[in-house]
């Protein structure tokens, strides 16, 4: 079922004579990842698009089922890499479920804060290339300062800072020192002034009002259809976040509201964006609050107490007998995982992201399975961009947020 | 309130070539002058893929700012540019593509490998992932890391710039560069 | 009433009898097994009905067991009714030799991209589908990686010791 595109009829009142073929191919600048659309134009609108994806197929699934699960935390890193740090956790998430593990509340509290960090890491970079695409630079350059900001809260805490492998099953693997405290507390305090500053330039601004209004829309039915999830349906109308459906880490804790749209366009995307970053911004500052809370004893509580899968304490180690056999199973990759089969789903920034994961008893998943958000909505592309203009179409595409690593795993 | 202006005096200046100079005029070598200029106006093409993009887009922000070193306009042409950074891993459906674009080049051009996965296939050691960009265009610097922190990408981009001011203006015509372009399947 | 996994077990086994096998509740998701033939009928029951409403797909793969003689490739559906806020699982059989199972695309839009993916990975053969090639693989590529016979690295390359990796 080759090359449909000899049926295209061109419209009405077109002054073309046929239709122009036009590859956005795999290397384009505009198209933030490796996505090819060949589209059929007429002039300059869109009659019919049709996506190639796979162009960074990285085997992740098949890859998976040679390791044992905590050596699967950095491929997780690599779906979506502009906010690794959620990834890791839905991905912790998930094995506590299997394997059995509760988590402390300052954990949860100190999970909440990470997430909600990359959380507003990954809109600040999905709202500024809007801006980029659209033609406006400067705004890019503004929040990449505070994305340096947050970046070196990550380092404090787990040495690296993009993809961060951040976090252990169990709990984190040291406890938040002073310095981060220190940087938390420093971007909580001049963040608000940035995401207002950029919030001036664009949210109000004539031209990129007129630019991204209408652009793109989809209604709430079809993109349910779509399987769309996250911001990209919130902007849509229909209020499902799975931080509130089914409550993870302690969220239920927190006061928060869910920033809704109504049409689906380009415009109302940016704006459920910044909305989000706004809420993740107060998440920030209650978790926080909960995590000072915490004095003495319980102020050093960073991991769960749950030795067969969390690494003992080396002091432990070389003293007790029952803590060098842990170590030596876990390190090894000799411990058995639980047979079963288990769903569960975080709030990722592109949506829900959900790990399937089966085992059948053994030291690595038998299959496991990554539910991502960006291929699933990446489906509707080409009907959103039906009817616009070529340049709408990259504005949509960037407002998108199409992560490639995450697409195609 | 503003801040009070600070003048930066540890600015690094490139040094003037030897030559004989005169009154309103300097003789020294071609190649000097070139390799000069050539060096410190590169113009790359981000080719980015995955991760290693990101990191990119850390380095070419004011923070880190790449546009210091002379790589202020970031052209998404190959034919006009100097420098193609392969950041993020190739897999065997991107490879055709990544050598259709190096193939786009005009020369001199230079290639750098940007991070583990372009390196040397990276993590990914898996079917459907090319072990390293050198399988199909000739590299000339490799950056490892996954992904490589700013620092590091500009410590690769002052190495092409060595390379760059070193090679002096006949090595792309030469037998050798010509066996190696040949040993790619490129004519 | 509030809807709850007995509740639906119970309607779905009015509406369905025997043929829904092997419920089990991991977890605390509803996981069910149907014949091939009928998992159209199930999804549009499970979408229709007004009392059950699983209207949202959520995710659909497969998984290969290629002990089970006859059954090998299980594709697994995730259902979620966004309403009453249930997930429901359930998994249909395809012998390898002939792994034909009905297309869900006229149901859900979001099924296309997720079968071609099935497809590419594991080689069921979804009827109905309006594209069904191979999506994030090369198009030349004969064989279906992700199942368990093939391994993960590529046999090809001539540069890798095998020695020095344990698979000498």
């Amino acid at each position: 079922m080759t090359n449909t595109n000899d049926h295209i009829i061109l419209p009405e009142g077109s002054i073309e004579k046929q239709t122009n073929t036009l590859n956005l191919g795999p290397t384009h600048p505009a198209t933030h990842g490796v996505f090819q659309n060949i589209v059929e134009l007429d002039g300059e609108r869109i009659l019919k698009a049709t996506s190639t994806v796979g162009y960074i197929h990285r085997a992740f699934e098949k890859i998976a089922e040679r390791r044992p699960l905590y050596q699967i935390t950095p491929l997780t890193d690599r779906l979506n890499y502009c906010s690794s740090p959620l990834n890791n956790m839905g991905w912790h998430i998930t094995c506590e479920k299997l394997l059995g593990v509760t988590i402390p509340k300052r954990v949860d509290y100190l999970r909440i804060i990470i997430m909600e960090l990359s959380r507003i890491s990954d809109h600040l970079i999905c709202n500024s290339i809007v801006g980029v695409d659209s033609g406006a630079y400067s705004g890019f350059l503004y929040l990449m300062q505070y994305r340096e900001l947050i970046y070196e809260i990550y380092e404090e805490i787990c040495g690296s800072r993009l993809t961060t492998n951040i976090g252990r099953i169990g709990g984190f693997e040291r406890n938040f020192n002073a310095t981060a405290f220190t940087k938390l507390e420093k971007f909580i305090k001049e963040y608000p002034a940035v995401l207002k500053e950029f919030e001036n330039l664009f949210t109000r601004n004539r031209i990129f009002m007129d630019r991204t209004i209408g652009t793109g829309p989809i209604s709430a039915e079809r993109a349910l259809n779509y399987g769309f999830t996250g911001p990209n349906l919130r902007a849509a109308g229909v209020d499902y976040d799975v931080r509130v459906h089914t409550p993870y880490s302690s969220y239920e804790d927190m006061d928060f509201i869910i920033p809704v749209g109504k049409t689906g366009d380009c415009y109302d995307r940016f704006l459920v964006r910044n909305e989000e970053m706004w809420q993740s911004l107060s998440i920030i500052e209650q978790a926080y609050q909960k995590v000072q809370e915490f004095k003495g004893t319980e102020a050093e509580v960073f991991h769960a107490d749950s030795p067969a899968y969390y690494l003992p304490e080396k002091k432990d180690v070389y003293t007790k007998m029952e803590a060098l056999i842990y170590h030596f199973k876990i390190i090894m990759g000799e411990t058995n995982i639980p047979a079963g089969e288990v769903y569960s789903s975080i709030e990722a920034a592109n949506g829900e992201l959900g790990f399937y994961l089966v085992s059948d008893g053994g030291r690595t998943p038998y299959r496991l399975h990554f539910r991502r958000p960006c291929f699933i909505y990446y489906q509707a592309f080409p009907e959103l961009i039906k009817g616009g203009m070529l340049s709408d179409a990259i504005i949509t595409m960037s407002s998108l947020n199409l992560i490639a690593g995450e697409l195609d795993a | 309130m503003s801040r009070p202006v600070q003048f930066n005096n540890h600015v690094k200046f490139e040094g003037i070539p030897e030559g004989y100079m005169g009154e309103g005029f300097m003789a020294t070598n071609l190649e000097k002058v070139v390799s000069l200029a050539r060096k410190n106006s590169i113009w790359p093409l981000p080719f980015a893929t995955s991760c290693c993009g990101i990191e990119f887009m850390a380095t070419a922000a004011s923070h880190y700012d790449i546009a210091r070193f002379g790589a202020e306009r970031m052209s998404f042409s190959p034919r006009q540019c100097d420098l193609i950074f392969v950041m993020g891993t190739i897999s065997k459906k991107m490879g055709p593509v990544l050598r259709q674009v190096y193939l786009q080049m005009a020369e001199p051009r230079w290639v750098m490998a940007v991070g583990a996965c372009a390196s040397s296939g990276g993590i990914f050691d898996s079917y459907s992932v090319l072990q390293g960009i050198d399988q199909v265009i000739p590299v000339d610097v490799y950056v490892p890391g996954c992904p490589p922190r700013p620092e590091a990408y500009l410590d690769g981009f002052m190495k092409i710039q060595e390379l760059v001011n070193a090679e002096g203006l006949r090595r792309r015509y030469s037998d050798q560069y010509k066996d190696m372009l040949a040993s790619y399947g490129i004519q | 009433m509030a809807l709850t996994n007995e509740t639906i077990q119970q309607k779905l086994t009015e509406k369905f009898g025997e043929q829904l096998t092997d419920w089990q509740t991991p977890y605390g998701m509803l996981t069910f097994t149907a014949p091939a033939a009928l998992n159209l009928k199930v999804l549009q029951y499970l979408y229709d009905d007004a009392e059950l409403r699983f209207q949202f797909l959520t995710d659909l793969q497969a998984v290969h067991y290629p002990d089970n003689k006859g059954a090998e490739l299980a594709v697994v559906y995730h259902l979620h009714n966004l309403v009453d806020n249930i997930r429901l699982r359930f998994k249909v059989f395809a012998d390898i030799s002939k792994p034909d199972v009905y297309s869900a695309t006229a149901l859900y839009q979001s099924a296309n991209f997720m079968e071609r993916e099935t497809y590419d990975f594991f080689g069921v053969n979804f009827v109905g589908h309006p594209n069904l090639i191979r999506i994030l693989n090369v198009d030349e590529m004969d064989y279906f990686p992700m199942r368990k016979e093939f391994p993960v690295e590529d046999q090809t390359r001539i540069d890798k010791d095998d020695e020095m990796f344990g698979r000498g």
